[in-house]
């Protein structure tokens, strides 16, 4: 059995199409809703691709966080600015723009294709005989970091998560 | 398996966003696809650590090294839901100020 050929890898090439299928409805669909939940497929396939990468902590997180709080977030948004819930041809900009936008993401894709291929050629990841310890990937592993080595920007991000919360409710109540 | 899968991927997704940010008139849209943005980038930081967790034993250093990446995808994360809050917020305010989410009728600025 080939490298090529490890169940992985499969895996890998049938996800990562899920996902590239699922981000490309999520830009060119016509209906709001839709889109959301095209971006389910997206978050859903990068939870597997974290669980490959034998993140176990990313994929969950990933789950419970972007799924859990973030989609649910967005159809609160989709409802309460009363989008019309059938398909609208109006979400997009004009012909020209759009083609603008395509060659923009085209030449960016051309890039940075070229320069990852240039720089990571065939550099592999085997994970297979390594241990999630020797990966440094366990929950418990990535909590210690957190709690000691990064504890500082830890706790900058929740005062920034705080000031999100009451900016958030300032800016979207009714007065 | 190659880091280049990972990588390709995640740039796809990118690119995918960018179209998504410049095309879109929709402002929960343009959000989504900042979405998609940032999410390519938690792929890219997960891919890393996985290839220095691989890497790191037989170079004889400390393990922990390769938790950086899942850490940092944290803090993407967090900043990620920070800015859908915020983003939503600001949308909504613009539906009630408007009437129309749509982010190319937002000219006061131009000369």
């Amino acid at each position: 059995m080939t490298e090529d050929m490890l169940p992985v890898n499969i895996f890998f090439f049938v996800i990562a199409a899920m996902m590239i299928f699922s981000a490309v409805r999520v830009v060119t669909t016509k209906n709001v809703v839709h889109a959301a939940l095209w971006l389910v497929g997206v978050l859903a396939g990068a939870a597997a691709q974290f669980i490959l990468l034998a993140s176990e902590f990313m994929g969950i997180t990933q789950v419970l966080v972007y799924i859990g709080a973030i989609v649910v977030l967005f159809l609160f948004g989709i409802m309460l600015t009363r989008a019309e819930l059938g398909t609208s041809d109006d979400l997009d900009n004009d012909r020209t723009q759009k083609l603008i936008a395509g060659g923009v993401a085209l030449l960016l894709a051309v890039v940075m294709g070229y320069v990852l291929y240039d720089a990571f050629e065939d550099q592999s990841i085997s994970l297979v005989g390594h241990t999630t310890t020797q990966l440094g990937q366990t929950t418990e592993q990535i909590s210690d970091s957190i709690f000691s080595t990064y504890l500082v920007p830890f706790e900058a991000a929740s005062v920034l998560l705080l000031a999100a919360l009451i900016g958030a409710i300032v800016l979207a109540r009714r007065d | 398996m190659l880091i280049n899968q990972f990588l390709f991927l995640a740039a796809i997704l990118f690119c995918i966003g960018v179209y998504g940010v410049l095309a879109r008139k929709n402002g929960v849209m343009v959000l989504m696809s900042i979405e998609l943005i940032l999410n390519a980038v938690n792929i890219n930081l997960v891919a890393f650590a996985a290839m220095w967790g691989t890497k790191a034993p037989a170079a004889g250093t400390d393990p922990s090294v390769a938790t950086i990446g899942p850490v940092f995808a944290l803090f993407v994360i967090a900043v990620a839901a920070a800015e859908v809050g915020v983003g939503l917020a600001l949308i909504l305010m613009l539906f009630r100020n408007r009437r129309s989410i749509d982010i190319d009728e937002l000219d006061l600025m131009k000369g």
